[in-house]
């Protein structure tokens, strides 16, 4: 035991190490690319009759946009080791404490939806593929294949329109005007209401591809010779179902949530710009917009670090609950 | 939906459609008819109010002196009054001042029609050459990283290890963020198809390169070798053939996901600009129109996505299952 717990150490070690280097070349990768791209925030300043060309030199200066590349990104990677990730352009404000807020709301998003999405997906999944041989499993299978084929962008649209037309429930933001003000339960039903058609967006675009993948791995491990030797010696199918093959099914199942967590991650970049929800999402999308360079370096690399923790839990979850595969 | 056969020539005949755009589209894709703003669909008629049955369908449009007139639909025709490009022969078209509009008009009172053609070309060939793209340096990665393993091997799937540790939006932002902002149409859409292709090589480097040093430690592999056929002819003979059923499958698979991106990309307003048609900009417009349930006709390229979307999943999924029929492993 103590062996092993060791071993898992020493590989949570190795995540860490390899998730910084990991991080670096992002951002020296989105720095370097942001920088060399023509044009910087200050462009649209030329437009500007009332700025003369020596007073933009001097906003450019005073933002150290005239220095040296690796100077530049050597400053900003000491500043980020300290978090601070500069001061946006289009903002004017603090970056860390905005990029920070925005990814709290992200991680709400996804981590609601992460939830909302396996509570359906595992009991769906195990339904479906017990239900392989009946009508009723073939239909929910080959719903959620169809599902798969419907483009993410318009079922997030089909949810915002329905929900404007019927006047049910909010289309966009965080919560209602004054909301702030709100307090305990109020305040609670209020951002569940507001959170609910991204929630759902999001499921409805994560689910179905898992339904299918928990499905396949479970009529695998269904079909395997053990499977097959405890119904042989009379164990009945319900205990074989949720006993031989859904631990069976564990390993890629795990590995499938840590799966699912990218693609939900990525998906809620749309949905959020969809449905106006204040994630990463709208921020990094403005920022691409109004080239405003440091937005863009800390959200991208904020998005990979949140999805490299994600990934290394997930890996390190296998690890711990599989015997067979070596830590 | 078993053999595949079906939904590949629906793909294919959705291509032919948006290549064939300036002939089958009645009207140029920017023209603004601002006289019909958000007209619904034209009602084509072949029965007239006397209940005559016509074999040439026909428009109804008041004439000069405000009358209700027929105007029959002309085949094959040169559409008068039109500016663009007056030597084209159009497919159909009517005479002014009827107009026809299949799938109605925008609010900038332009033809829907002849916008999803053109659009349609964008989006769809933005997919494709976005594919290609990130297929042509994936399978060559995948193969020199497979072939010769080492420290070759270790570098590129190293660097395929960051471009997947990226969640794939934001990968595609942060690349467009290197772009600049503001171009003519022509370099948006390489700028989009660059933007892509770049983004998207990991996944099928990733897997060409384990069918290739899968492939290479076989038995008839060596055996090839140690007979004494070159490098060179190892990989043409042996490896490329299963890299290519590798590259096919996953080429059903990125085109649609690819065309989606595009047109998330022109959605966000970061991709093609206005006025040239993209669908994603004409689902934008749709949802800025949130009269939409009254203004159905804009839901078109919403509704042509979809169906290429299907077409694309029921052709990736014959492709694969012949791939497992034919016992190569992914």
């Amino acid at each position: 035991m103590s062996a092993r717990s060791a071993a898992l150490r020493s590989l949570f070690i190795r995540h860490v190490v390899r998730a910084g280097a990991v991080l670096v070349v992002v951002s020296w990768l989105v720095f370097a690319a942001t920088a060399l791209a023509p044009g910087d925030a200050f462009g649209e300043a030329r437009l500007e009759r009332t700025l003369s060309p020596d007073a933009i030199a001097a906003l450019r200066h005073a933002e150290g946009l005239d220095r040296p590349l690796l100077v530049r990104y050597a400053r900003w990677l000491q500043s980020a080791a300290h978090g601070d990730f500069g001061r946006s352009i289009a903002y004017r404000a603090p970056i860390a404490p905005l990029v920070a807020q925005r990814a709290v709301n992200s991680l709400l998003l996804v981590a609601a939806a992460l939830i909302v999405t396996w509570t359906i997906v595992l009991p769906l999944g195990v339904w479906t593929a017990a239900r392989d041989r009946s009508t009723d499993g073939r239909i929910v299978a080959a719903g959620a294949t169809a599902l798969i084929a419907v483009p993410d962008l318009l079922i997030a649209i089909v949810l915002v329109l329905v929900a404007a037309r019927s006047g049910v429930l909010p289309t966009g933001g965080l919560r209602a005007a004054g909301g702030a003000d709100a307090a305990g339960f109020a305040a609670i039903a209020d951002r569940i209401r507001h959170s609910f058609l991204p929630v759902l967006a999001l499921t409805l675009i994560a689910a179905p591809p898992l339904v299918r993948h928990v499905r396949a791995s479970l009529l695998d491990a269904l079909a395997s010779p053990y499977v097959l030797a405890a119904a042989a010696r009379g164990i009945p199918y319900r205990r074989r179902l949720w006993r031989s093959a859904l631990r069976a099914a564990a390993n890629p199942l795990v590995s499938l949530f840590g799966l699912s967590f990218a693609a939900l991650f990525s998906a809620s970049m749309m949905v959020e710009v969809v449905m106006s929800w204040p994630g990463l999402g709208p921020l990094l999308l403005d920022a691409v917009r109004t080239r405003d360079e440091q937005v863009i370096l800390a959200g991208v690399v904020l998005a990979t670090a949140l999805l490299l923790v994600g990934n290394s839990c997930a890996d390190l979850l296998l690890r711990s609950i599989d015997p067979r595969i070596s830590a | 939906m078993t053999s595949g056969l079906g939904p590949a020539i629906g793909v294919a005949a959705a291509y032919l459609a948006v290549l064939s755009a300036p002939v089958v589209a009645p009207y140029d894709p920017t023209a603004q008819h601002r006289e019909h703003p958000l007209a619904p669909p034209t009602g084509i008629h072949v029965v007239d109010r006397e209940g005559r049955v016509h074999l040439r369908p026909f428009v109804l449009a008041n004439g000069a002196d405000g009358a209700a007139r027929a105007y029959p639909v002309r085949f094959f025709t040169r559409a008068s009054g039109d500016v663009e490009a007056p030597s084209s022969v159009r497919l159909f078209a009517v005479d002014p001042p009827a107009a026809i509009f299949l799938f109605g008009t925008d609010t900038l009172g332009r033809d829907q029609f002849s916008r999803l053609l053109y659009g349609g070309r964008i989006s769809l060939g933005a997919g494709l050459l976005a594919a290609a793209c990130a297929l042509t340096i994936g399978v060559l990665c995948g193969c020199v990283a497979g072939f010769f393993g080492g420290w070759v091997d270790t570098a590129i799937m190293g660097a395929s290890d960051i471009f997947m540790a990226l969640p794939w939006l934001y990968l595609l932002l942060a690349i467009r963020a290197a772009l600049p902002l503001t171009v003519d149409p022509g370099r948006a859409l390489l700028a989009i198809v660059l933007v892509i292709g770049i983004a998207g090589w990991a996944r099928p480097a990733r897997l060409v390169r384990g069918v290739v040093s899968s492939v290479r430690s076989r038995d008839f592999v060596a055996a090839a070798a140690a007979a004494g056929a070159s490098p060179a002819r190892v990989l043409r003979s042996h490896v490329a053939p299963e890299a290519f059923s590798v590259a096919l499958t996953q080429a059903s698979i990125l085109i649609p996901q690819y065309t989606l991106a595009e047109i998330t990309l022109s959605f966000f307003g970061i991709g093609i600009g206005e006025p040239t048609p993209s669908w994603g900009t004409m689902i934008g417009a749709m949802l800025r129109q949130e009269l939409s349930v009254a203004h159905w006709w804009l839901a078109a390229p919403a509704a042509a996505l979809v169906g290429v979307s299907l077409l694309y999943h029921a052709t990736a999924d014959a492709l694969h299952r012949r791939a497992l029929t034919m016992g190569v492993t992914r």
